[in-house]
């Protein structure tokens, strides 16, 4: 599929097919009208032959042609006349029909609608002036982020191989209208056509569920648009290294990250709930889990999830045990043959005395079976399950295992964290290094004040262009204490709702946690957590010097000419 | 040999002659000017026209607006005549001769100019 170049206009295109159709309603007309001018009309009153005018043929050719049919006008007509209006009638009906029908046939022709989408979609994209993120499939892990980054106000261009998904993008609601494309992404024209290589484009979010496509997206992102961040997703080691090796930054394979985030649990419950809570998608609450207990571990299924899994537990020095139909490569666990859906095999595993399960077979309903039979056969189990099918979803949430593992989600929760605050990422890589009783009181802290609902995470810089009202004070020389900064513009003994995590410094400093007293810098930039409301008064703050003197000052500055020369007098008279 | 260059070519040409065709004779002599000739002018100018639709080519769209506004200018005199014979109470005098003449006068030049066109065409073309 290739759009046209933007001089061949629709209509054109439209008009071209149309020209046989055209020509012959010009020739029935013209016929018609020729016809009834000669024709002979009655005699008059003086025995004169008579006929009708160009000017009444064709008025009498036009209603009877469109079926209007007034009647004979403005004389009776003579049989002569008669006989030739009932070929004309035939004639002209002919004409219609078929032009009519050409009408229609091009209209519901699939190639002339998919022109007509790519031209609006090529229009839209060409016409977006703010940045947007290009999302190349349109599956339940994009249909997530695209949810996700519509709410936080980002513009969003899907690329989908699916005719059904793209349906599906239009009767989603979203906020900014979604420019949508049924193409394949692996095409690099189409990548363009999409806006990759647009001005405007913040990010390449590769998500298909197809490693080689997104390979594909990955080099072409690589090659055509270098300065655009692109974010793939890769389900197998290969895929991942391969686009490694040419430096695509953000490479995500969700059953490694969860793996990751397993050996943070099991190393650092109160890290890993805290990591959760911040990352979460916008608008939901994070639920709460018991923490994964130490001790024997079953695992059913050694696939690629599998795998990782063995591998994060092995970090943690977890003895597990793993059960699968094949053996596994490596001999030092101990491995059962068979199927974790029947009871013999768990109970061979030792599945009494564990204190955890991990079903990650590929089936969904294996995963579920292998869970509810172990749960019979012991209540306490830590029950972690992987979810491959979103559509799934229904069984696993009435199936109350400790955690679910939903690839799609994961994929979603990684992309926002990259995207919508980079600064986290340096953050939660201090936080793992910290040990878990301070995990576990900012944890307290946090959603004391917080609560568990996902907060809002974001980043602000002191610079003349973000936060120009501070930047200035900073360049006289003033200086701005945190706790003064962060209070309400309406009410200053008000504290403003949220908190700073982390600071970045100019001078390559970082500060965990920055103590209230702490004095800003220009340069610095500041990862703050707190509420939505919170975020647009501290970015008042930062801009609006009349905000930023009251805040911090207490004193309100006069605005216009005429307060600001009273102010002056009476600071003058006060001054003696 | 193209078929489709041969039915082109002719109406183009047609549009323009019988344009000249009712031109020529004393602009306001109605005698000189025959309505037939008028009338045909119209309908194959409209071909015209219509073929024209969708020729992707820069020369294409010039050809298109030419054919335009002869169309526009043909079709002007004959509502100036049907206004002439059936509405204004003078009938078809010299003065309204002359602006249907000369109506059609410069239907005739846009004509030309779309032979030019294709003249031109062809030459670029040469085979």
């Amino acid at each position: 599929m290739r759009p046209l170049p933007r001089h061949h206009s629709i209509i054109f295109l439209i008009l071209r097919r149309l020209r046989t159709p055209l020509i012959l309603l010009v020739v029935i007309m013209a016929v018609s009208v020729l016809g009834l001018t000669l024709a002979p009309g009655l005699p008059d009153e003086q025995g004169r032959a008579t006929s009708l005018s160009f000017f009444h043929a064709l008025y009498f050719i036009s209603y009877t042609a469109t079926t209007i049919g007034f009647g004979e006008i403005p004389f009776d007509f003579s049989n002569q006349q008669r006989l030739w209006v009932i070929v004309c009638i035939y004639l002209s009906v002919i004409g219609w029909a078929y032009t009519l029908g050409t009408v229609f046939a091009i209209l519901s022709d699939r190639s002339l609608r998919q022109a007509i989408n790519t031209q609006r979609f090529l229009r839209a994209v060409r016409h977006l002036s703010e940045p947007f993120y290009l999302v190349c499939g349109y599956g339940e892990t994009g249909r997530l982020i695209c949810g996700a980054l519509d709410r936080l106000h980002y513009r969003v261009v899907v690329v989908e191989i699916d005719d059904d998904k793209i349906g599906e993008t239009e009767l989603q609601n979203y906020f900014a209208d979604v420019p949508a494309l049924c193409a394949d992404a692996r095409n690099p024209e189409i990548l363009k056509f999409a806006g990759l290589t647009h001005p405007q484009c913040a990010g390449v979010l590769a998500l298909t569920n197809d490693d080689g496509a997104n390979l594909a997206i990955a080099i072409a992102a690589h090659l055509l648009a270098p300065r655009v961040p692109a974010l793939c997703r890769a389900e197998s080691r290969e895929a991942a290294a391969n686009m490694a090796s040419f430096g695509t930054r953000h490479i995500i394979d969700p059953f490694e990250k969860f793996s990751e985030y397993f050996a943070l649990a099991l190393h650092s419950p109160a890290a890993w709930q805290l990591l959760i809570w911040l990352t979460g998608l916008p608008g939901t609450t994070v639920e709460r889990h018991r923490d994964p207990p130490r001790g024997d571990w079953v695992l059913c299924g050694h696939g690629r999830f599998g795998r990782h899994v063995v591998e994060a537990m092995e970090r943690e020095q977890m003895p597990v045990t793993i059960i699968d139909r094949e053996a596994p490569d490596d001999f030092e666990h101990r491995w059962i043959q068979g199927d974790g859906t029947g009871a013999p095999a768990l109970q061979a595993a030792g599945i009494g005395r564990a204190v955890g399960l991990i079903a990650a077979t590929g089936s969904d309903v294996d995963n579920l079976s292998i869970a509810i039979t172990a749960r019979q056969l012991n209540r306490n189990l830590f029950v972690i399950l992987r979810q491959n099918q979103f559509a799934n979803h229904a069984l696993f949430d009435a199936f109350d295992a400790d955690v679910t593992m939903v690839p799609s989600e994961i994929i979603a929760h990684e992309c926002l964290a990259i995207l919508n605050t980079p600064m986290l990422v340096p953050f939660l890589a201090e936080m793992k290094t910290r040990d878990e009783r301070w995990c576990q009181e900012l944890l307290q802290r946090l959603t004391g004040r917080f609560g568990w609902g996902v907060p809002t995470v974001w980043s602000e810089r002191v610079n003349v262009s973000r936060a120009p009202a501070i930047y200035r004070r900073l360049m006289r020389g003033a200086s701005v204490r945190l706790e003064d900064l962060l209070r309400a513009p309406h009410r200053r003994d008000e504290a403003l709702d949220c908190e700073v995590l982390f600071i970045d410094r100019d001078d390559d400093a970082h500060l965990i946690l920055p103590s209230p007293s702490t004095e800003i810098r220009a340069g610095d930039e500041l990862l703050l957590v707190g509420t939505l409301q919170a975020r647009s008064e501290f970015a008042l703050t930062l801009s609006n010097e009349y905000a930023s003197h009251y805040v911090l000052t207490g004193e309100e500055l006069p605005r216009g000419r005429v307060w600001k020369w009273l102010t002056r007098r009476r600071a003058e008279a006060e001054r003696g | 040999m193209n078929l489709e260059k041969v039915i082109f070519g002719f109406f183009i040409v047609l549009a323009a002659t019988l344009n000249f065709g009712f031109f020529v004779g004393d602009i306001d002599n109605p005698a000189h000017h025959d309505i037939y000739e008028l009338f045909a002018a119209i309908v194959v100018s409209l071909i015209a026209t219509v073929l024209k639709f969708g020729d992707r080519t820069q020369i294409g769209a010039v050809q298109l607006s030419t054919s335009l506004a002869a169309d526009l200018q043909l079709i002007t005199a004959a509502m100036v005549w049907g206004y002439a014979v059936h509405v204004s109470p003078a009938g078809l005098t010299p003065e309204m001769t002359a602006r249907i003449v000369s109506l059609s006068g410069g239907a005739l030049f846009a004509n030309v100019v779309s032979v030019v066109f294709l003249i031109s065409e062809t030459i670029m073309q040469r085979r």
